[in-house]
């Protein structure tokens, strides 16, 4: 079954085409990495698909349920860690993980499983009673992760998760994300290669708001004749510009 | 529980940050000792305790503007909105979020303000009472201003609108510095046509137990109130939609 599938999907500001006629479709408990150079369309698909802005043209459907017709019910299935990291700096650790329990309506017992959980498979322990604005950048992405995925949502959205992150980090919520795969669907969008190569089942390449191709990391080396997952999207989005 | 939740961050995020008490509870206190300081050397009427006090009270709400516009200009320049729209939370939510913790801080800000008065000499009456009790219209209004400079300008600005325009139009518009009947003309009509006075006027009405001077002073602040209510509920949903 599909968790997500977009409908020729596109979104409009002014004369600028963000995403154009996007059909897409993204199984159950996949990990779908979303490439492109920089104004490709990935973050636009993702705010479109997260509810957070409206398609010009189309639809999608997150495991059945319309982002136009249905949006308070896809917002309590989803899960969103944006591109910069989104958490309440005044708001210590145990906090910030509060205060997502509580606009999930949690109840007290849940809400102290719930942070139990995610402290300890987020490895947030030592660092639980910090407010969150004095944290590394790492922690806080890894935070801001924890705090999407209070909802147990079944379908994850990360954008550029690891980005300005070095490489220790990096790695770590390299393993994080593994942990999460197989368990709920991820879109990720991200700029680094190797990235969406280790990660990711499928991988789709963005250009000018249009879809280029969808594969795996091996199928777009295969399709672009070369070894190296960089060089075929180098390849595979130079040809389109030609 | 969303909304207690989110009301809940909000007083956290404002109380945590140090120049809240410094300048919403301080600033409040340091003029009320330095004017009441004044009034002992060389007296003024308008600088007496029981009229004093009244002013300051509504003077120290035009931080609660700053405090509130800051924190939403804040929370909509950065991704912790953009993660908070896409949950279950209402638009009903976001605003009473802002608005309704801030209230109790105003509240907590006039009886400091009272606390210093009568420990400079102001007669303990149950007035006082009433007079804290009044402040919460004159508070809200000022929220509201805060919901909707955050809803229209940046960190940046909030911090020149509501740090040094708002502070300086209640503190010269309100007739807490100086007696608008010596200025006169177009400045006293401006004055009267705005909320600022009306409010002190209305504290100073209560506080003295003159009840029938409250009018037409809390319609002046009601109306303004209610228009500043409507005005900011318009302009945040209309950013959040824009988000």
């Amino acid at each position: 079954m599909d968790a997500i599938k977009t409908v020729g999907l596109t979104k409009n500001y002014k004369d600028l085409i963000a995403v154009n006629n996007l059909n897409l479709e993204v199984k159950q408990g996949e990990l779908f990495s979303l490439l492109g150079i920089n104004g490709a369309g990935k973050t636009t698909t993702i705010k479109m698909l997260s509810c957070l802005t409206t398609p010009t043209d189309g639809d999608a459907y997150l495991n059945n349920k319309s982002i136009i017709h249905a949006v308070s019910e896809v917002k309590k299935i989803i899960g969103v860690s944006p591109q910069e990291t989104a958490v309440a700096p005044n708001l210590s650790v145990t906090e910030n993980l509060e205060l997502m329990c509580g606009i999930h309506g949690f109840s007290k017992e849940k809400k102290r499983e719930k942070i139990a959980e995610l402290t300890e498979q987020f490895d947030l322990s030592s660092i639980h009673k910090k407010k969150a604005g004095k944290l590394s950048g790492g922690w806080q992405r890894r935070l801001s992760i924890a705090m999407a995925l209070i909802s147990e949502p079944e379908i994850l959205f990360l954008d550029e998760p690891t980005l300005g992150l070095d490489v220790i980090a990096r790695s770590e919520l390299w393993d994080t994300i593994r942990l999460l795969k197989g368990k709920i669907t991820i879109i990720l969008t991200t700029h680094y290669m190797e990235e969406a190569e280790a990660l990711s089942d499928r991988i789709g390449i963005m250009k000018g708001g249009k879809l280029l191709v969808v594969g795996s990391a091996e199928e777009l080396k295969k399709q672009a004749e070369t070894d190296k997952f960089e060089d075929a999207f180098v390849k595979i989005v130079k040809e389109e510009t030609r | 529980m969303r909304l207690l939740a989110f009301t809940t961050r909000t007083a956290k995020e404002i109380l945590r940050d140090p120049l809240t008490v410094l300048f919403g509870l301080g600033f409040p206190i340091v003029l009320i000792l330095l004017l009441s300081a004044i009034q002992a050397n060389v007296p003024v009427s308008l600088f007496e305790i029981d009229s004093l006090t009244p002013g300051i009270t509504v003077f120290g709400l035009s931080f609660m503007t700053l405090f509130s516009a800051t924190l939403i200009a804040k929370d909509r320049e950065t991704a912790l909105m953009q993660r908070l729209y896409t949950t279950p939370l209402k638009a009903t939510d976001f605003i009473l979020g802002y608005v309704l913790p801030i209230i109790p801080i105003a509240v907590v800000q006039c009886i400091i303000c009272y606390v210093v008065a009568i420990l400079l000499g102001l007669e303990i009456t149950a007035t006082i009472l009433y007079a804290v009790f009044m402040i919460i219209p004159s508070s809200l209004f000022f929220i509201a201003l805060g919901l909707l400079f955050g809803s229209i300008f940046n960190v940046k600005q909030v911090g020149g609108i509501c740090g040094a325009l708002l502070t300086n139009l209640t503190a010269w518009l309100s007739g807490v510095w100086f007696d608008l009947e010596l200025v006169g003309g177009v400045f006293k009509k401006i004055a009267y046509a705005l909320p600022f006075v009306h409010a002190v006027e209305l504290e100073r009405a209560v506080l003295a137990g003159n009840y029938q001077n409250i009018f037409p002073h809390i319609w002046w602040v009601l109306g303004y109130t209610l228009g500043a209510v409507i005005l900011a509920t318009v302009f945040f949903l209309r950013q959040m939609k824009r988000k």
